[in-house]
């Protein structure tokens, strides 16, 4: 089937058992939140997914379109197509926007071959206008001195030039004032279609004004807890975590 | 995560060398006797002769400089190393009459093909003696003087003399001195008033022999409005026991001319690089280093400017990459010695695996100039945890009618930022690589265009096996 598959996934950070047997499936077309209390795992779960190196997966699946991304290199997952929206995007002096996008679509092409760079550029100019970047932006170095609106901007950008099976935004929420908040949904709201998968992982329900998911799940200690509609959201606004974690005890 | 190089870097491109006969060759170790034969065989002059006799009681009498510079220099054992080797023929106007050897050294390293696309004069020096020497018609037709250092000293020594040995003079440092020993090969350049350059001058050094040491001496004399670009690049081959490049440069610029030097370095590990640098700005001139230090086991140099004429300006631009097993020592000297000159230097190294680099920057202004300008830049980028950089910058500045700048930064590649790059698709060293190249990026477009393509290609292969 095709779908983001993650069964019974335990995974810790220098000896810290984090998620305990995590279970989710994303099936292409579909935009399912986590959310959940700081520390419960939930950037754990995006970075374990997209192979960062100081986790260590200690059991269970993770599967892209049936196959395995535990184990693999990040690149190799990414080019599976797999992309994390950073919660804290990385700054990279001297390399321009316009040639690391340009870089990573390289590195999806088969050896010796390049991406045009007219088409190329059509293709970002287009992507910058519809998020409201000012063009000059090409030219600036990755995520330099940006703003961190600019920086939720650019992540976006960079997902819509690689228009990946399945992304996940990690907290793409945080530090956006109200405006910023609704240019980069808008941004997210465009890539939505039946072949894709989304999974939006935030701590308050406001993003989800904006990108309203089919399922909401509530994750706590490293394990999801309860699956509900887009109301469910409400709900936690309004009642906070800790109903829930005493049912989960329960 | 990071971890340092495993691999030795592979550096292909200069590692091999042809079995050569030498008709002269002055044999192991440095004595005055090996003077005298070199001074011979060049048919010099005696003030030449002399001039080296003399340079070489200054070397003897000279310490090893290791109070203040790393103590591998130690490891230099003068005795073992050849101080001349040569075919004993005249440098060859066309590449025909090159020696097939030696031809095949310089296509290999694709030395005529750069020539034919972009040159306007090539001198091709084999371990001590220019091989290969020609320039443009039009050029000669104009007065310009491209030829090394021994015909220069023979045939023109009207113009040379004036100047050889006084902008570095032979006591100004020990291989300074022995330098001025055994100096043999290296361009003597003069461009006359007013004539501007279009196209670059070009030498290339190359060492083939091992256990030899290369010390060519370049002078090049910019007259009063003239232009010129010169670029030199060196190689050699990796042999398992060490050679010695020891060259001396000395630039004049007279009343408004304009000198840029640029240098591509690509040694092997096995090379001890000491080489002393010096430019003369007179009034208006402007004299640019532009350097880049790839590969060596050791390497120490500090381009300097003297700016002794009003409004003269010096600028370095310098990339050093100190790999594993190597020390990039490198820096800048500008000494202010008239009212409302300036001064720029920027530098930007990067250490990979257990690679070192220093910066040593010395910058003086007298109190009783005005309006004299320096800023300075130093950034040095760390790849692997154990990698090394330290910053030695000393500035003397007197007087309250000058200014100056004095910026440094060390940044290291963080295994975040590699994550990142993956996470886009990019292999760990292309992730790696692409850093790299964003932080000398702008100081590679300082580079003519040729070279700046082959730099991000070395620097590329150097990145390779840095990482995993």
């Amino acid at each position: 089937m095709n779908s983001l598959k993650i069964e019974n996934l335990q995974a810790s950070i220098e000896d810290k058992a984090i998620l305990h047997g995590l279970s989710l499936e994303i099936p292409k077309g579909e935009v399912h939140a986590i959310m959940g209390p700081n520390g419960s795992g939930k950037s754990t779960l995006a970075k374990v997914l997209s192979g960062h190196p100081s986790y260590k997966v200690d059991g269970g699946s993770a599967t892209l379109d049936e196959e395995n991304i535990l184990g693999l290199e990040p690149d190799e997952i990414s080019r599976l197509g797999l992309f994390l929206a950073f919660q804290y995007p990385m700054e990279v002096p001297g390399v321009t926007i316009a040639n690391f996008i340009r870089a990573a679509r390289n590195a999806r092409l088969p050896e010796g071959e390049k991406v045009k760079a007219v088409d190329f550029y059509k293709e970002l100019y287009e992507h910058m206008d519809d998020l409201g970047m000012d063009r000059k932006f090409t030219a600036r170095s990755l995520n330099d001195g940006f703003s961190g609106g600019e920086k939720k901007r650019c992540e976006i950008l960079q997902m819509s030039m690689l228009s990946p099976k399945y992304c996940i935004l990690d907290e793409t929420d945080s530090g956006l004032d109200i405006d910023a908040l609704r240019v980069v949904s808008e941004g997210v709201n465009r890539m939505r279609n039946p072949d894709r998968g989304i999974l939006v992982i935030t701590h308050y329900q406001r993003l989800l004004e904006y990108i309203v998911p089919d399922y909401v799940h509530v994750m706590s200690e490293g394990k999801i807890v309860r699956t509900g509609g887009k109301e469910l959201a409400l709900e936690l606004e309004e009642r906070g975590y800790d109903w829930i974690k005493q049912e989960a005890v329960a | 995560m990071i971890s340092p190089s495993q691999v030795e870097v592979d550096r292909d491109k200069g590692n091999f060398h042809y079995d050569t006969d030498y008709s002269f060759d002055a044999g192991i170790g440095l004595s005055e006797d090996v003077i005298r034969y070199i001074s011979e065989v060049k048919e010099e002059d005696p003030w030449v002769l002399d001039f080296r006799l003399k340079a070489l009681k200054t070397f003897e009498k000279k310490p090893m400089p290791t109070h203040w510079a790393t103590e591998d220099l130690k490891n230099i054992n003068f005795d073992v190393i050849r101080y001349y080797l040569a075919k004993g023929q005249k440098p060859s106007r066309t590449w025909d009459e090159v020696p097939d050897d030696v031809k095949n050294t310089f296509e290999r390293l694709g030395i005529p093909e750069q020539e034919r696309k972009f040159l306007a004069g090539v001198e091709a020096q084999f371990d001590s003696e220019a091989a290969y020497s020609r320039m443009n018609e039009e050029l000669e037709k104009e007065g310009v003087i491209f030829v090394g250092s021994t015909e220069g000293l023979k045939e023109h020594p009207e113009i040379f003399r004036k100047w050889f040995g006084k902008v570095i003079p032979t006591s100004d440092n020990k291989f300074s001195a022995l330098n001025s020993a055994v100096f043999s090969g290296g361009s003597f350049i003069y461009i006359p008033p007013g004539v501007k350059l279009a196209q670059p001058l070009q030498a290339y050094f190359r060492i083939n022999a091992e256990n030899f040491g290369q010390f060519e001496r370049t002078l090049i004399i910019a007259d009063e409005g003239s232009e010129v670009m010169y670029m030199e690049g060196c190689t050699a081959p990796k042999f398992e026991t060490s050679t010695l490049h020891s060259a001396v440069v000395e630039l004049v610029a007279l009343k408004g001319a304009k000198i840029q030097y640029v240098t591509v370095q690509n040694w092997s590990n096995n090379v001890f690089n000491l080489v002393t640098k010096r430019a003369l700005a007179e009034e208006e001139a402007e004299v640019r280093w532009i350097d880049c230090n790839i590969g060596s086991r050791l390497t120490m140099k500090y381009p300097g400017v003297i700016l002794r004429g009003r409004k003269a300006r010096g600028e370095v631009v310098s990339i050093a990459l100190a790999n594993d097993g190597q020390h990039q020592d490198t820096g800048a000297k500008m000494v202010h010695a008239a009212d409302e000159t300036s001064s720029n230097v920027v530098s930007k190294s990067i250490s990979i695996g257990e690679g070192r680099s220093s910066y040593r920057g010395l910058v003086q202004m007298p109190g009783h100039l005005k309006g004299c300008k320096n800023n300075t830049e130093c950034d040095a980028l760390l790849i692997n945890n154990n990698s090394q950089t330290d910053t030695y910058p000393a500035i003397t500045v007197q007087g309250d009618a000058n200014s100056v700048q004095h910026e440094a930064s060390v940044s290291k590649v963080s295994a975040e930022q590699i994550f990142y790059m993956q996470q886009r698709g990019l292999g760990e060293a292309e992730a790696m690589s692409l850093c790299v190249n964003g932080f000398v990026n702008d100081l590679i477009r300082e580079f003519p265009m040729e070279y700046s393509v082959e730099l991000k290609r070395l620097i590329d292969l150097e990145m390779e096996g840095s990482v995993g």
